[in-house]
């Protein structure tokens, strides 16, 4: 009798835990700083390979891949963030995303410097992201979290993945489209 | 039981809507006074066997409501009724109704309906008024429905091959039994000698005393549900001894369901085929037989490459090149069988037009006669989904505009009925589906007149007949002088050419004034897999699809001309046609183009020509299409991907988009007062 209480009990636990306490977050390096995903969303970390170039895309969009037959376009979170744009190496690293938008979900490729870890938040960890007015789009940061002595910022994967609004902020930034294509 | 029954509702809606379809063909089959008794079993074992599903799955309403339907048709079976056009119509309501209550079911909701419930008034209505062959015994006296005090006599004589249609006599009997007392005297005098008997027959019948209070007689009906119409079955009150047929039953007992009075319910149904896009298939047993031939022939391949492959010499390479070729062969096979399976025919689609036209033409007092030819033409099932409300769209078309009304018709000396063609056939890689009516055809100036009244073209161009039938395509057009029920909203033929063209196929319509019109459809076989010309452009490789490559040249020698609207031409034989550089549209690269190395393509898309320049013409394949849109967005000139055989992802090319994309359109206006030029209007 008094085992099943505990493990019920215990059981209870995990689970709240689950709904809103920890989440793991896979981190990435980009010039620096460190960002971090939802591990759920993570489908698989591959190497760079040649795309495939999409006609009249922005200029973040390099292109699609054969992703065991499913057709998955690749963007470059540099480009988006209004990084500077780097040469691809063997090193190179793709992260394969599965982000939810309106009508289902979309797999999608992002091209970052490096994986860097695996990191446990609690929602108590994490902090809102500064207010910086109008001139900076903060909407697809879920949230700011510490991780040691480096500040991880946590993208929120759905939004920073809509191409419709990936548009709409870098248009915002007429820099950040160096040259329109063709 | 606890067979969970929700899992075979599915199936059941399905061949319940199946039946339906017979049902209707068949009773479009039907003529007045005359029973093709072959037709009218068709339609009875139809309903009865949405009877019996429905009852066995519990919708009341529905087995209740096709039982009078039965009840009707068995007399007519029977040779005891004549039947009526009224008796016809009746029937074509009916089967719209249960097409209703299924689709209702099918969404969880309850199907009695005021329709059902008025429907079944007329035919009870119709039973009744009938000949004196029933009047003699339906003036006995209804029987109460509530149980008998006492109990049941029942006799029953099954049909002799009862067991051999999946029906067990002892399971009825164990039935019964759990209703109440049953006793069971089984007659054997129907019994051959032991060298005649078939162990496979049944040769019994019985006579059954079942005992007990509260049992009602559509209890034990239940239980012969299924043999009813095989089987003699009298079911009595022990107590009395009324000889009363089940017929009689039927109707007594049908004459208890409450009746209202049914809602202002007029609207005509023909046009309510809701859009079923099935996620199932039914598949003929040859072409699943083929499939695994072609498996099998496969497999020996395979086994023949991997012998070949354990210990490889080059002395055996014409062995790895045959076995290569024989893989090929298999592989297209295979997938042309697999395409095959999720072809229907065409007839499908067309069964449904017998029906409306029937009720159009007395809706509209015209007198019109449906043909169809080539109903047995097979195209892709998501394909023939698709077509249907654009073709329904273009029956009803001519059926309101195209054929003149009998005065009108003898006027002009044609005979009285006019003639609708519906017409389907293979043509190369595709479909061709014509509507063909003999009616007033198009009038060029009125059409042209409405044109300019609704601002949709500007008055003073001169246009060729083409130009002008394609002004009917675009939106907010109508000619019709009233917007009746059947067409004239003005909003169906830009719908209708859309839906074609998503489905990648093109419409035209050509007419002779007086003598009547021709639409014309042409739809590919498939949406999945394409044949497709591969292209190199820079790096890169773009797939152009097969069907819509006129020509390929070299552009070495060839004079390329400058268009006032900034745009190159080169004149090809007759035509002049502009060159598109998909370096340029695409935004390959900034290079300019070396002509002298460069080939053309010329393709066409929505009666447009347009060509291409590409730097080399790659292999010509099949090739299966990926959705670009899954994963990313929608993407200007571009109808898709495909993998090669390399991996790598190339883009097919979308014909009348690159068109548009190019501007070309706006060079076509540009020069739309030539006559050679073939302009398009509508995409000015």
């Amino acid at each position: 009798m008094n085992t099943v209480e505990n493990v019920d009990t215990e059981a209870n636990g995990l689970l709240q835990q689950g709904e809103h306490g920890i989440d793991q977050y896979l981190t990435f390096v980009m010039e620096e700083d460190e960002y971090g995903v939802d591990i759920l969303c993570v489908q698989e970390i591959r190497g760079w390979e040649d795309t495939t170039p999409i006609p009249n895309a922005p200029d973040f969009v390099k292109g699609v891949i054969n992703l065991r037959g499913t057709i998955v376009p690749i963007i470059d979170i540099r480009q988006c963030f209004n990084m500077q744009e780097t040469n691809y190496g063997p090193l190179t690293v793709v992260i394969v995303l599965r982000a939810n938008h309106d009508v289902g979900s979309r797999t999608i490729g992002i091209v970052v410097d490096a994986v860097s870890d695996v990191h446990s938040f609690s929602e108590s960890d994490m902090h809102n992201p500064p207010s910086l007015g109008d001139a900076v789009n903060t909407s697809y940061i879920k949230g700011l979290a510490q991780a040691g002595n480096n500040m991880v910022i946590l993208l929120d994967i759905d939004r920073a993945l809509n191409f419709d609004e990936l548009q709409g902020f870098v248009e915002q930034q007429p820099e950040a489209l160096a040259a329109t294509p063709g | 039981m606890s067979i969970d029954m929700e899992q075979f509702h599915q199936v059941f809606f399905e061949e319940s809507l199946e039946g339906l379809d017979v049902m209707e063909s068949s009773l479009m089959e039907l003529q007045e006074g005359q029973a093709d008794l072959e037709v009218v079993n068709s339609v009875f074992r139809a309903a009865h066997s949405i009877k019996g599903g429905s009852a066995t799955f519990g919708f009341t309403a529905v087995a209740e409501f096709t039982h009078v339907l039965e009840t009707l048709l068995d007399e007519v079976r029977e040779g005891t009724r004549q039947i009526t056009s009224e008796m016809i119509d009746l029937l074509l309501q009916s089967v719209d109704c249960l097409r209703d209550q299924m689709s209702a079911l099918e969404k969880g909701e309850t199907a009695v309906s005021e329709k059902s419930h008025e429907l079944k008034e007329s035919f009870l209505a119709m039973l009744e008024s009938s000949d004196e062959v029933d009047l003699a015994s339906s003036n006995t006296a209804p029987q109460k429905e509530a149980g008998c005090s006492e109990g049941w006599s029942i006799f029953f004589k099954p049909e002799i091959e009862i067991v051999q249609s999946g029906n067990e006599p002892l399971r009825m009997f164990r039935e019964l039994s759990q209703l109440g007392r049953l006793k069971t005297t089984a007659l054997i005098d129907a019994l051959p000698s032991f060298t005649a008997l078939n162990p496979e027959n049944c040769y019994l019948y019985w006579e059954m005393e079942l005992h007990g209070t509260d049992i009602s007689e559509a209890q034990i009906k239940e239980v012969f549900e299924w043999v009813e119409d095989e089987s003699e079955i009298r079911i009595e009150p022990l107590t009395s001894n009324i000889n009363s047929e089940l017929k009689e039953d039927v109707i007594s007992e049908l004459k208890a369901v409450p009746t209202e009075e049914g809602a202002d319910n007029n609207e005509t149904n023909s046009g309510s085929f809701s859009k079923r896009e099935s996620a199932s298939i039914r598949v003929g047993i040859d072409k699943v037989d083929e499939l695994i031939n072609t498996v099998g022939e496969l497999v020996i391949t395979q086994s023949m490459l991997s012998a070949v492959g354990q210990d490889f010499q080059m002395d055996q390479l014409g062995r790895l090149q045959e076995g290569l070729n024989q893989l090929a062969q298999n592989t297209r096979e295979l997938q042309e069988s697999v395409m095959r399976i999720r072809m229907l025919p065409i007839s499908f689609s067309f069964n449904r037009y017998p029906r409306m036209i029937r009720d159009l033409s007395k809706q509209l007092d015209k007198k019109v006669e449906l043909v169809m030819v080539g109903e047995q033409t097979e195209l892709d099932k998501t394909v023939l989904e698709k077509i249907g409300d654009p073709l329904t769209h273009l029956v009803r078309n001519s059926m309101d505009h195209g054929i003149e009304s009998p005065a009108e018709r003898l006027e002009a000396g044609k005979s009285e009925t006019g003639t609708i063609t519906l017409k389907a056939s293979h043509q190369g890689g595709n479909i061709v589906i014509e509507i063909i009516d003999d009616g007033k055809g198009l009038d060029r100036e009125k059409i042209l007149a409405k044109a300019i009244e609704k601002g949709l073209q500007e008055p003073g161009d001169r246009l060729s007949d083409e130009q002008i039938y394609q002004l009917m395509f675009r939106p907010g057009f109508s000619t019709a002088e009233t917007v009746s029920d059947v067409s004239g909203r003005g909003v169906g033929m830009d719908v209708v050419r859309r839906n074609i063209q998503e489905l990648g196929g093109t419409i035209s319509i050509s007419s002779i004034q007086g003598e009547g019109s021709t639409i014309t459809i042409r739809l590919p076989l498939t949406l999945a897999i394409l044949d497709g010309q591969l292209a190199q452009v820079g790096d890169q490789i773009f797939v152009f699809p097969l069907v819509s490559i006129i020509e390929s040249l070299e552009m070495r020698g060839v004079e390329v001309g400058k268009a006032a609207g900034g745009c190159d031409l080169i004149k090809l034989r007759e035509e002049y046609i502009p060159v598109v550089y998909l370096t340029e549209v695409f935004g390959i690269s900034d290079q300019p183009v070396i002509l002298d190395e460069s080939l053309l393509v010329v393709v066409e898309g929505n009666n447009e020509k347009i060509g291409v320049v590409i730097d080399d013409l790659l292999s010509q394949q099949q090739i299966v299409i990926k959705s670009l849109e899954a994963n990313y967005k929608k993407v200007e000139g571009v109808s898709g991907a495909t993998i090669l055989g390399d991996g790598r992802v190339a883009l097919i090319t979308d014909i009348p988009e690159l068109i548009q994309l190019s501007g070309a359109t706006h060079l076509n206006k540009l020069e739309a007062g030539s006559a050679t030029f073939p302009a398009d209007p509508q995409a000015a």
